[in-house]
């Protein structure tokens, strides 16, 4: 049976709502809980007035722009406070990497909110960290490419003393880049460096086939759904643009057995490569959903929707199994809209799209149709 | 038979054939596609020999060579022979 949130009568709020050439998890989330006949508000977190899914009708019924995580906790309570005299928020599902811990840590004072999530603990967090990887895994009977943490450039004149080339060189939250030379290595360490700090990571490449896994871990060991898939199309920038889910029992084992290990609760997305030796590779474990979340959905699982469900402390049964040989392709579309739009968010960091016909909200929506406040 | 992996192929009446164990995807022609559903119906060697000598107007020879290539192909594409009752099929 599909999930019915039809009877829910909540307010959601979902960040990442960008969707260009690396798009965000946020626009495929809300549209798995609207096709879970979800009827209450949703809200989009954004953090720019250029995050496509502001402009995209019938998404979000409220747009709040919020600081960005270096701004800190603080910066970040304060203005959750000034949406929740604005609107009562019941869940939340951020879809970034880099504000996950900020509501990990802030789990507490979400609660006291009455503000629900389903996160890991720090510690089981920060067990998936890409610096943490090689060092936790391997010991367990999960392969892990050979790995190194690079926090000075010597370090790549030597890589090749413990690797071979090519080499994926990538930033400790965002972006990876393959290097066949030592110059090409020197030059991705500078330029990760420099956006995202150190450390930076050296990774062997393993030949073979990719595949990518959401999943929904309940938390201990367990999961409550989980659809792998492979990417049939793949952007310059490595991102999947089309996929198709496949059924590989292996696949599955090795996905369960790292859950089994990890004790993960809530969304998260395995990157794994079934080598050339037919040995199955861990890469990395990114602690949300993916942007090809919505496969998961059409594929017969609609996690984002069991996802607010275990957030409401509510039981909710495993997914129904996936079907194998749903294929997505990502279409993109341009989207029209009016300059008071942007205007809106970038003047006054909220946009008020109307007023959800299931859910109260105490601050009235504007006689404007587009623009609130 | 080749019967363990090849069962589990998803094969299209046009010709399209998705391995769901690798996400992989290929396509048929007609005699191909034909081969691939005598596999999974577990038709042996002897039985596919000559239900395409029945059908195709093909010298022995000929069928033997194009069944022979056909056969190493989908072995190279690990799209048969898994299970042990596989070694002495066709």
């Amino acid at each position: 049976m599909p999930f019915d949130l039809s009877d829910l009568n909540i307010c959601i709020a979902v960040t990442g709502l960008k969707t260009g050439d690396n798009p965000q998890p946020g626009v495929p989330v809300i549209r798995c809980l609207r096709k879970a006949g979800f009827r209450g508000k949703i809200i989009g977190l954004v953090y720019d007035a250029l995050e496509s899914g502001i402009y995209v009708d019938s998404l979000a019924d409220e747009i709040y722009q919020i600081p960005y995580p270096s701004a800190g906790a603080e910066a970040f309570l304060n203005r959750l406070d000034t949406i929740l005299s604005r609107s009562a928020i019941d869940v939340i599902i951020p879809t970034l990497d880099s504000e996950i811990i900020t509501y990990i840590r802030l789990n507490k004072e979400l609660e006291q909110r009455g503000i629900h999530t389903f996160l890991p603990d720090e510690e089981h967090y920060l067990l998936r960290d890409k610096t943490r990887l090689a060092s936790y895994f391997p010991d367990k009977g999960i392969k892990v490419p050979r790995t190194i943490l690079i926090n000075d450039s010597s370090q790549i004149m030597s890589l090749d003393q413990s690797m071979s080339w090519p080499v994926f060189i990538k930033g400790r939250y965002y972006e990876a880049f393959k290097a066949y030379t030592v110059a090409e290595a020197l030059h991705y360490y500078q330029d990760i460096c420099n956006r995202w700090g150190m450390p930076v990571i050296a990774q062997q490449v393993v030949s073979g086939d990719e595949f990518n896994v959401v999943i929904i871990g309940d938390g201990k060991g367990g999961m409550i759904g989980m659809v792998p898939q492979r990417k049939l199309v793949i952007t310059d920038k490595g991102k999947g643009f089309g996929g198709v889910v496949v059924k590989n029992a292996g696949l599955d084992k090795f996905a369960a057995d790292l859950m089994r290990i990890l004790r993960w609760r809530g969304a998260c997305e395995l990157e794994i490569i079934k080598g050339m030796d037919n040995a199955f590779y861990l890469i990395e474990i990114n602690p949300r959903f993916p942007a090809w979340v919505r496969l998961a959905e059409g594929a017969g699982q609609n996690q984002p929707a069991a996802l607010v469900m275990l957030a409401l402390g509510r039981k909710v049964d495993p997914l129904p199994p996936y079907r194998p040989g749903t294929l997505f392709i990502r279409h993109a579309e341009d989207v029209i809209s009016d300059i008071q739009v942007m205007g809106g968010i970038a003047a006054l960091g909220e946009l008020i799209n109307r007023t959800s016909e299931h859910c109260e909200t105490s601050f009235p929506a504007s006689g404007d149709p587009d623009i609130g406040i | 038979m080749e019967t363990v992996k090849v069962t589990e192929l998803a094969i299209s009446d046009n010709g399209f054939i998705f391995d769901p164990a690798t996400g992989y995807s290929y396509s048929a022609n007609e005699t191909g596609f034909m081969l691939l559903r005598m596999l999974q119906s577990g038709l042996d060697k002897a039985e596919i020999r000559q239900q395409f000598l029945t059908e195709y107007e093909t010298t022995p020879d000929s069928l033997d060579s194009d069944l022979e290539h056909f056969i190493l192909m989908l072995r190279a594409l690990n799209l048969i022979g898994v299970g042990p009752e596989d070694a002495d099929a066709v």
